[in-house]
C-alpha cells in the first residue's frame, strides 16, 4: 500500500489510531517490566473514561458547533444505569458477561436519555443552550442523590424519601442509597478494556465525521441558514450528533464506575462537565487527536503536581489560565514565535550542541 | 399567612441572586463572556468586608468600601492579565480562563484564610420587621438588600440608557467593530465593565454574607451558578431582567422547597427555568435576535 | 501552527510519562523492602493519610491533617519507634483519593490512617482490602467503610449516633414532637437520620416535621426553618455539621423559634466558629465523643499544641479521631511487635489482630477497644452549651 495514495484526512486519522496504540503498547511493555508507578497504574482507567468523555464531547462542542455544559449528565446516568445492573446481577452471570452487559446499558440508557434531553434542548441557540444543558446536568445530579432503589423477592422498590420508606422484605438489598450512591460495585473495568473503548470511541467519531452524515453536521455549525437551504435536516443531524455524543459519554460512565467500589451523584456535577470542557478547549475544537491528548495531560498533572502539596491545585489553576494565554492570544503567540525563531539558530542550537556531545560522550 | 411569609422568604432570597445576576448581566451583555470568576469575586468581597470589620473592628461602612475597593482592582486586574489577551480568541477559550480564574480565587483564598468557616457579622443593623403578632417576620436584611438591589438596577438603568459611556457601552455591546469606527475605545468600555461588575461583585458579596452568614472559600461558587441562571431567566444582558429573574428564582426555590421537597428544589428550579427557555428562548425580558438572512 | 501545538502536547505526555516510570523505579524499591533509614539513623514507619485539604469539604481534611501530625510528633518525641506521616488530598473525590493512595504507596507507606470522609474511604477500602494494606479511618462513618477486615475506625458509626441520640431523648423525656432537619446529599447525615428515624419510630417519638437540604443549597435555611416552626416540633434534631447548623441557629433567632435543639458530635466546633454569636448557641444538646472543651490534662494539651500549629483554631472531633488514630496505629505496633523493615502485608496481618487485644485512653474516651468488624467500643457523652461552654448534661 502506497502512503501517499491515501487521503490526507485518512492519514491524519492513523496517526491518531497510532498514537493510542503505541501509548498503549508503550504502557503494558513499561508495566511488564514493573516501572510504572502505583501512582500512574491507577489512573489508566479514568484517562481512557475521561479520554472518551473528551472526544464525545468534542462531537458536541467542535463538530456540531453547540457548547454543552451538562456532559457530565450523561455520564452519571450511564455509571448508575451500569452500576445498578452489574450490582444487582452480582454473580449470577461470568464476569465478562455482566462487563459488556453494563457497559451497553450503559451506553444504551444514557443515549435515550440524550435523545430525551435533545429534543427540547437542540431548539435553543448558543448559551441559552448551554445554560439549559447545565440545568440537566444538575437535575439528574439532584434526582439521583434522591432515590433509594432496592431489590428483594417482589421485584423493585423505589423511593425518594429515605431507606426505610422502601419496605422491603428481609432478603431486601438497597442497591441506590441516595446521597451514598451505590456501593460494593465490583470493579470488573481493566486497562486493556479502557483502551478497546477508546479505539471504539475513534472509529465511531472519526468515521462520523468523515461521512456524509458529518459532513452534515459541520455545514450545520459552519452556516445553518445555508445547510438549510440546500435540504439538510438540521434537527435530524443534531440530534445524532447529541445522542451519540450522548451514548459515548454513557460508555465512559460504565467504564469508570467499574473502577471504582462506589459511584455517587456528586461526583457528576457541573464541575466535571467544565473539566471535560476544559480537555476538549485545550485539545482545540474539532480536533478529536488533541482531545485524546489534553485529556491524557491534563488528568495526569494534577497528580504530577502533587510535589506542591498545599499549592497543588492554585498551580494547576495558573497552568489552566497560562495554557490558554498561550495557545489563543495572539499577542502572546506571535511574540512566543518571534522568540523561537531569534532562540532557533542562536543559543538554543548551541544548547543542543553542547548536550549532543554530552551525550555521546556518556555512550563512550 | 404561611404563603405570605414564604413569598417573603423568597422574596429575600431572591433579592440577592439578584444582586449578584445585575453584575453577571453587565459583564456578559457588554463582553459576551460567561464570567465564571464572577462568583469567586463575591466571595473575595466578603472576606475583605469580614477583615475590616472584626479583625479591625472597623465600622462597616469601611469594611463595604474597602471591599468595593479591592474588588474593582481585582476585576480591573483579572481583566488586564487573563481576558484582555484573549478578545479576538473564540468565547470558549475565555471561558475556560475564567474557569482557570476561579480555581486561582478559590485555592488563594483557602490559602490565605484558611479552610475553616467564618461567622460574618451582618453590616444591616436593623431589627426585623415583626407583622400579625410576629407570625410574618422581615428581617432587616431583606429590606436593605431589596432596596440596594433596586437601586443598583436603576442605576445601572440610567448610567447605560443616560450618559456617553453608557452609550458608549450599548454601542459596545450591539457592534465591537462598528463602536470602534464610531471612535469609542473598545477596549477600555470593556475594562469599565469590569470594574462595575467587580464593584457590584463587592455589594453582593457583603449582602449575601449579610443574608446567610458563613464565609469558606467556596462560599460563592454556588450562588455565583444561581445567579447566572438567574440572569439567563430575566434575559441575559437585561439589567431589569436580572432583577426580575433573580426575585423569581428566589421564590420557586423557597416555595418549592416548602410545599414540594426541600430535596430536590434546585432541581425543580432548573426544571423551570428550561421550560421558560423553550417558551421564550431568550429569557423573560430578554432581546428576541432575528436572524438576519 | 496546529501541529506545532500538538506536537507540544505529544511531548508533554511523553514527558509526563517519563516522569511517572522515574518514580516508580524509586518506589519499586521502598515497597519492596518497606522500610527507610530516618533521619537520626533508626528506622521509621511510614504512616499515610488522605483526606479533603482543598475543596468544600477541606475544614475536615485540614483537621485530621493537623491532629494527625501533632500525635506523630509526640509519639516520635518520646523515641522508641520512629513514625514518617505524610497527607495527601483528595479533594473528597473518589477517584482522586485513590490516586493519592497509590502516590503514598510510591511513597512507602506501610499503613493508611485515612480516608477522612466517607465515600473516598468506600473506595480506597476496596483497594486496601486487595492490597492487604491495614487501613484506620478516623472518621469515615459510614458502614461500607470498614466492610473488609482490614479496616478499622476511630468515630462512631452513623447508625449508632442515630440510634443512641434516639434513645438519649427518649429516656430523657427531652421532647414528644421532634423536627429534624438534615443534608440528604451528606452520607453522614442521612446515615444519621434514617437510623434515627427508625429508633424514633420504634420509642414512639413522633417526628412531626422531616426536612432536607442539600450541599448545593446549604445557605437559605429559611423554608425549613419556619416549617419546623409551624409544626409545633419542641425538639430539632440537627445531625449535620456546625457551619449549617450555625446558619440554621441564626434563621431560627431571627424568625423567634427556640426549641430545643439537639445534635451529633458534627456539631462540635460551632461554639469556635470566627466570630459566631454564642448567644444563638445557647442551650444547644450535642452527644459528642470529644469536645475542645474539656479540662482533663490530655485534651487541654492537644488543643494547646493544636492551637499553636493552626495559629489560634480550636480542634474539633476530627482532629481528635485523627490523634486516637495515630495511638491505636502505634498501641497495636507495639503490641504486635512489628518492625519497620516488615512489608505493608505483614504489618496488616499483625495489626489486624493486634488492635483487637489493645485498650486505648484517647480523646474521644478511656478504654476505647476494637473487635474484629472493625468498629471501636465507646462511649459518647451529652453536653449542653451554656455561656459559651461546654456542661456535662
Amino acid at each position: 500500500m502506497n502512503l501517499k495514495n491515501i487521503s490526507r484526512t485518512t492519514r491524519q486519522n492513523l496517526v491518531t489510531y497510532a498514537i493510542v496504540i503505541v501509548a498503549f503498547a508503550v504502557i503494558q511493555v513499561m508495566s511488564a517490566a514493573g516501572m510504572l508507578s502505583n501512582s500512574l497504574t491507577g489512573q489508566l482507567i479514568p484517562i481512557c473514561s475521561y479520554i472518551i468523555m473528551a472526544v464525545s464531547l468534542n462531537l458536541t462542542v467542535g463538530v456540531l458547533g453547540e457548547l454543552s455544559l451538562g456532559h457530565a449528565g450523561f455520564m452519571s446516568v450511564g455509571a448508575f444505569s451500569s452500576a445498578f445492573f452489574s450490582v444487582a446481577v452480582g454473580d449470577a452471570l461470568p464476569t465478562w458477561l455482566t462487563m459488556i452487559l453494563a457497559l451497553l446499558i450503559g451506553t444504551a440508557v444514557a443515549g435515550v436519555f440524550g435523545i430525551l434531553i435533545g429534543i427540547p434542548v437542540l431548539r435553543l441557540q448558543g448559551d441559552y443552550l448551554a445554560i439549559v444543558t447545565l440545568a440537566f446536568g444538575e437535575i439528574i445530579k439532584n434526582l439521583l442523590n434522591a432515590f433509594y432503589i432496592g431489590i428483594d423477592g417482589s421485584g423493585l422498590h423505589i423511593s425518594m424519601k429515605d431507606a426505610n420508606a422502601l419496605n422491603m422484605d428481609e432478603s431486601g438489598r438497597v442497591i441506590i442509597k441516595g446521597a451514598q450512591g451505590i456501593t460494593g460495585v465490583n470493579r470488573m473495568s481493566t486497562f486493556t478494556i479502557g483502551f478497546v473503548l477508546v479505539l471504539i470511541t475513534l472509529v465511531i467519531v472519526l468515521n462520523l465525521i468523515h461521512s456524509r452524515t458529518g459532513r452534515a453536521i459541520m455545514s450545520i455549525r459552519d452556516n445553518r441558514i445555508a445547510a438549510e437551504s440546500v435540504g439538510i435536516n438540521v434537527t435530524k443531524y443534531k440530534m445524532i450528533a447529541f445522542t451519540i455524543s450522548a451514548a459515548l459519554a454513557g460508555m465512559a460512565g460504565a467504564l469508570y464506575a467499574h473502577s471504582l467500589a462506589t459511584v455517587v451523584a456528586k461526583k457528576f456535577d457541573y464541575n466535571t462537565s467544565i473539566l471535560i470542557l476544559v480537555f476538549v478547549v485545550v485539545g482545540g475544537m474539532g480536533n478529536i487527536r488533541g482531545s485524546v491528548i489534553a485529556a491524557a495531560i491534563l488528568t495526569v498533572l494534577p497528580e504530577l503536581l502533587r510535589s506542591f502539596s498545599d499549592y497543588r491545585m492554585l498551580v494547576y489553576a495558573i497552568v489552566l489560565i497560562l495554557m490558554m494565554l498561550f495557545k489563543q492570544s495572539p499577542q502572546i503567540r506571535s511574540f512566543c514565535a518571534s522568540v523561537w525563531e531569534r532562540l532557533r539558530f542562536g543559543r538554543l542550537q548551541a544548547f543542543f550542541d553542547r548536550k549532543k556531545a554530552q551525550n555521546t560522550k556518556k555512550g563512550a | 399567612m404561611e404563603f405570605l411569609s414564604n413569598l417573603v422568604n423568597g422574596i429575600s432570597l431572591g433579592s440577592v441572586y439578584a444582586v449578584i445576576a445585575l453584575g453577571y448581566t453587565m459583564v456578559y451583555g457588554i463582553a459576551r463572556m460567561l464570567n465564571f470568576a464572577h462568583g469567586d469575586i463575591i466571595m473575595v468581597g466578603g472576606y475583605i468586608c469580614f477583615i475590616v470589620m472584626t479583625s479591625l473592628g472597623l465600622p462597616s461602612i469601611v469594611g463595604i468600601l474597602a471591599a468595593v475597593v479591592v474588588c474593582t482592582i481585582l476585576g480591573i486586574t483579572i481583566e488586564r492579565v487573563a481576558y484582555k489577551p484573549l478578545r479576538s480568541a473564540p468565547s470558549l477559550a475565555v471561558l475556560i480562563t475564567a474557569i482557570g480564574v476561579s480555581y486561582l480565587l478559590q485555592n488563594l483564598a483557602l490559602l490565605i484564610w484558611g479552610s475553616d468557616p467564618k461567622s460574618f457579622t451582618s453590616v444591616v443593623s436593623m431589627e426585623p420587621l415583626r407583622l400579625f403578632d410576629g407570625s410574618l417576620v422581615i428581617t432587616g436584611e431583606t429590606i436593605v438588600t431589596i432596596v440596594v438591589s433596586a437601586i443598583i438596577m436603576a442605576a445601572l438603568t440610567l448610567f447605560v440608557n443616560r450618559t456617553k459611556v453608557g452609550h458608549a457601552m450599548l454601542a459596545v455591546s450591539e457592534d465591537k467593530g462598528a463602536a470602534q469606527l464610531m471612535g469609542i475605545n473598545v477596549n477600555a468600555t470593556i475594562s469599565l465593565t469590569f470594574a462595575i461588575g467587580s464593584a457590584l461583585a463587592a455589594v453582593a458579596g457583603v449582602l449575601l454574607c449579610s443574608a446567610q452568614p458563613s464565609l469558606l472559600p467556596t462560599t460563592g461558587a454556588m450562588p455565583g451558578i444561581k445567579a447566572f441562571v438567574a440572569a439567563v431567566f430575566g434575559g441575559i444582558g437585561s439589567i431589569p431582567g436580572a432583577m426580575i429573574g433573580g426575585v423569581l428564582l428566589g421564590i420557586i426555590e423557597i416555595l418549592s422547597k416548602y410545599y414540594i421537597s426541600s430535596q430536590i428544589s434546585d432541581a425543580i428550579v432548573f426544571a423551570v427555568l428550561i421550560v421558560v427557555l423553550l417558551v421564550r428562548p431568550a429569557g423573560i425580558l430578554g432581546k428576541q435576535i432575528r436572524e438576519k438572512v | 501552527m496546529k501541529k506545532f501545538v500538538s506536537a507540544v502536547l505529544a511531548g508533554c505526555m511523553a514527558l509526563s510519562l517519563a516522569a511517572c516510570g522515574n518514580s516508580a523505579s524509586s518506589a519499586s524499591t521502598a515497597s519492596t523492602g518497606g522500610a527507610s533509614e530516618g533521619s537520626n539513623g533508626t528506622t521509621v514507619i511510614k504512616i499515610g493519610g488522605i483526606g479533603p485539604v482543598t475543596g468544600a469539604a477541606a475544614v475536615y481534611g485540614n483537621a485530621v491533617k493537623l491532629g494527625a501530625e501533632i500525635a506523630v510528633e509526640e509519639i516520635n518525641a518520646k523515641g522508641g519507634i520512629q513514625y514518617e506521616f505524610k497527607f495527601e488530598d483528595d479533594e473528597n473525590d473518589a477517584e482522586k483519593s485513590i490516586n493519592a493512595y497509590n502516590n503514598l504507596k510510591d511513597w512507602g507507606m506501610q499503613i493508611l490512617m485515612g480516608t477522612v470522609t466517607s465515600t473516598p474511604c468506600i473506595a480506597v477500602a476496596a483497594e486496601t482490602s486487595a492490597d492487604n494494606m491495614f487501613q484506620i479511618t478516623p472518621s469515615g462513618s459510614a458502614e461500607d467503610c470498614i466492610a473488609t477486615d482490614n479496616a478499622f475506625r476511630v468515630c462512631f458509626s452513623d447508625p449508632e449516633q442515630g440510634t443512641l441520640s434516639a434513645e438519649y431523648i427518649s429516656e430523657n423525656n427531652l421532647a414528644t414532637k421532634i423536627a429534624i432537619i438534615y443534608d440528604s446529599s451528606d452520607v453522614y447525615s442521612s446515615g444519621i437520620h434514617d437510623a434515627f428515624v427508625a429508633k424514633a419510630e420504634e420509642l414512639g417519638l413522633e417526628i412531626v416535621c422531616d426536612e432536607k437540604f442539600t450541599s448545593d443549597s446549604n445557605k437559605d435555611f429559611s423554608a425549613q426553618v419556619s416549617k419546623a416552626q409551624s409544626s409545633g416540633a419542641d425538639l430539632l434534631f440537627l445531625p449535620i455539621y456546625y457551619n449549617e447548623a450555625s446558619l440554621i441557629l441564626t434563621r431560627a433567632d431571627a424568625v423567634g423559634y427556640e426549641p430545643l435543639v439537639f445534635g451529633c458530635d458534627g456539631l462540635d466546633g460551632l461554639v469556635s466558629v470566627e466570630n459566631f454569636d454564642t448567644a444563638l448557641a445557647e442551650g444547644v444538646m450535642l452527644m459528642t465523643p470529644f469536645t475542645a472543651a474539656a479540662t482533663d490534662e490530655m485534651t487541654t494539651s492537644f488543643v494547646a499544641a493544636y492551637e499553636e500549629k493552626s495559629g489560634g483554631e480550636t480542634p474539633n472531633q476530627f482532629a481528635a479521631d485523627a490523634y486516637d488514630a495515630i495511638y491505636a496505629i502505634d498501641a497495636a505496633i507495639q503490641k504486635a511487635g512489628v518492625t519497620a523493615d516488615m512489608s505493608y502485608s505483614d504489618i496488616c496481618d499483625a495489626l489486624k489482630t493486634a488492635i483487637t487485644e489493645i485498650e486505648l485512653d484517647g480523646l474521644t474516651g478511656k478504654g476505647i477497644t476494637w473487635d474484629a468488624s472493625g468498629a471501636p467500643t465507646k462511649t459518647p457523652a451529652v453536653y449542653i452549651i451554656e455561656n459559651g461552654v461546654y456542661v456535662a448534661a
